[in-house]
């Protein structure tokens, strides 16, 4: 790359360090303790939509999620890392085969709370950094005030798209429609959307009260998808039964799969504990009003 | 071809038109599909659309062929090129030409794009020389910038000049950037 097209990207590079010194101090203050784990390893989740980059010693890990929840079982309580992670032929504006991961854990909260907790953390940023509770990002005013808007998937797809997808079975057409219709209910005040079908819990628990729904949320600020947010999964059994369908679903492709043993052994240890990923790159475009993630990145 | 193996400038065959790649925007939900958003233009008409394809789409490319013209002159909307080794004529219209027809002046080489014996896009060499019309002493006023000052070209062109060009000054303008290169002559 250019030298001079590097130097043209040091005030994006300023505010990034400044947002991810700040998430520490958040994380820090709220007692998470800062973790690390191998990005390399023999056995990803397996996940149909996720491809891990291959490498002869391993693959590079799409997200640390397995190594983190071992520990969480091993009784680290609250826990955080962030780190690059890999996921094969994703490159878009908003995409990049390697990219920056928050991955924070709570013991004992469920996906709301750590919903409402990272509400917390994107509101302290916007403060910190700007003195104020708005961004403008591409054009759009962003109130970050909270309460941000909160939406079940159901009165999402109902209000932007016309139909249920908790009713109606169609997957080809629930991505296609968060990407062009519900990620735009998030123009001028982040979306919290929770409440997934149960077929796309992945490692989420199903709600007690109503099986159909998986205990899940994604945040939406601007039309980015910023964080993914579960209620953990704690029954080995039913993990490995999605897991099986995953398995099945990514040996279509041609791509091999294996089921990760050591992590479902440990699930059975794992305590009652909320996860979330958070895409710093993402987040760092937003307060930088950058349109491609390879403004918020050196290289 | 998959989608994903599509990129900016590929031309695809849809439902037997022949379609530029303007560009690809990839969006993916964390633990769904893909989505590719492509802005593609029809090259027979010119007109653009944003269709939304999925992983796993396929495309056939449309076999486009590059060939040596010389520009003629254009008549009511139509921009007559000669093939340089066929001699023979063929005609584009305004649609496929677009703003290249601000740099097309009587005998300048080009290369126009032909699918099926149709010419649908051209590609201009990388500067062109052209004479200015009219120049600040005319457009009373017309300074671009502090150095510069808006010129009219033969073919319609309007770009900011350095101060000491005059009329009738022949200038080279990159095509690429629409921008003043040097003084020819």
């Amino acid at each position: 790359m250019d030298i001079w097209r590097l130097s043209e990207k040091f005030d994006n590079l300023k505010l990034r360090a400044e947002i991810l010194r700040l998430t520490r101090s958040f994380l820090y203050s709220r007692g998470y303790l800062e973790i690390e784990t191998p990005a390399l390893a023999e056995c990803p989740i397996p996940e149909a939509c996720i491809e891990p980059i291959e490498t002869t010693r391993g693959r590079l890990l799409p997200s640390p999620e397995l190594y983190m929840k071992q520990l969480l079982a091993a009784g680290s309580g609250d826990i955080y890392q962030i780190c690059h992670s890999f996921r094969k032929n994703e490159k878009g504006r908003q995409h990049r085969e390697e990219f920056t991961l928050l991955e924070y854990y709570r013991v004992g909260g469920n996906y709301l709370q750590l919903a409402a907790e990272t509400e917390a953390l994107v509101i302290g940023l916007s403060e910190a950094t700007r003195n104020s509770s708005r961004i403008n990002y591409q054009g759009m005013s962003i109130d970050l005030s909270p309460p941000w808007r909160r939406l079940s998937v159901a009165e999402a797809y109902m209000s932007a798209c016309g139909w249920n997808p908790i009713t109606v079975d169609d997957l080809e057409r629930f991505d296609l429609d968060l990407a062009t219709g519900v990620a735009g209910l998030s123009r001028e005040r982040p979306l919290i959307l929770y409440d997934f079908p149960a077929g796309m819990a992945s490692l989420a628990r199903l709600k007690p009260e109503d099986p159909s729904l998986a205990e899940r949320t994604e945040i939406f600020i601007g039309g980015l998808e910023i964080a993914n947010i579960f209620s953990e999964l704690t029954d080995p059994g039913e993990q490995r039964k999605r897991f099986e369908i995953e398995i099945k679903s990514a040996e279509k492709q041609n791509r091999s799969a294996a089921l990760p043993e050591e992590f479902l052994e440990s699930l059975k240890s794992l305590p009652e504990a909320a996860g979330g990923a958070l895409g710093i790159d993402r987040l760092v475009m937003l307060f930088c009003d950058a349109a491609s993630i390879d403004e918020v990145v050196a290289f | 071809m998959e989608v994903s193996e599509v990129s900016k400038n590929k031309k695809l065959l849809i439902d037997g038109v022949p379609f530029n790649v303007e560009s690809v925007d990839f969006v993916k939900p964390g633990k769904g599909r893909a989505i590719y958003h492509l802005k593609l233009r029809n090259l027979l008409n010119g007109i653009l659309s944003e269709p939304t394809y999925h992983s796993g789409d396929k495309f056939d490319e449309a076999t486009i062929t590059v060939r040596d013209m010389q520009y003629l002159y254009e008549e009511h909307g139509h921009y007559h090129f000669m093939d340089t080794e066929s001699f023979e004529q063929h005609i584009m219209n305004e649609e496929n030409v677009g703003d290249k027809k601000l740099y097309l002046k009587d005998s300048l080489g080009v290369q126009v794009m032909m699918w099926e014996d149709r010419p649908i896009d051209l590609i201009l060499p990388k500067a062109v020389e052209l004479k200015i019309i009219e120049t600040e002493s005319a457009m009373k006023g017309a300074t671009v910038t502090a150095q510069q000052k808006l010129a009219r070209l033969e073919t319609g062109l309007e770009i900011g000049v350095p101060a000491f060009i005059k009329e009738g000054d022949t200038v080279r303008i990159s095509t690429i950037t629409g921008a003043y290169v040097e003084r020819v002559g």
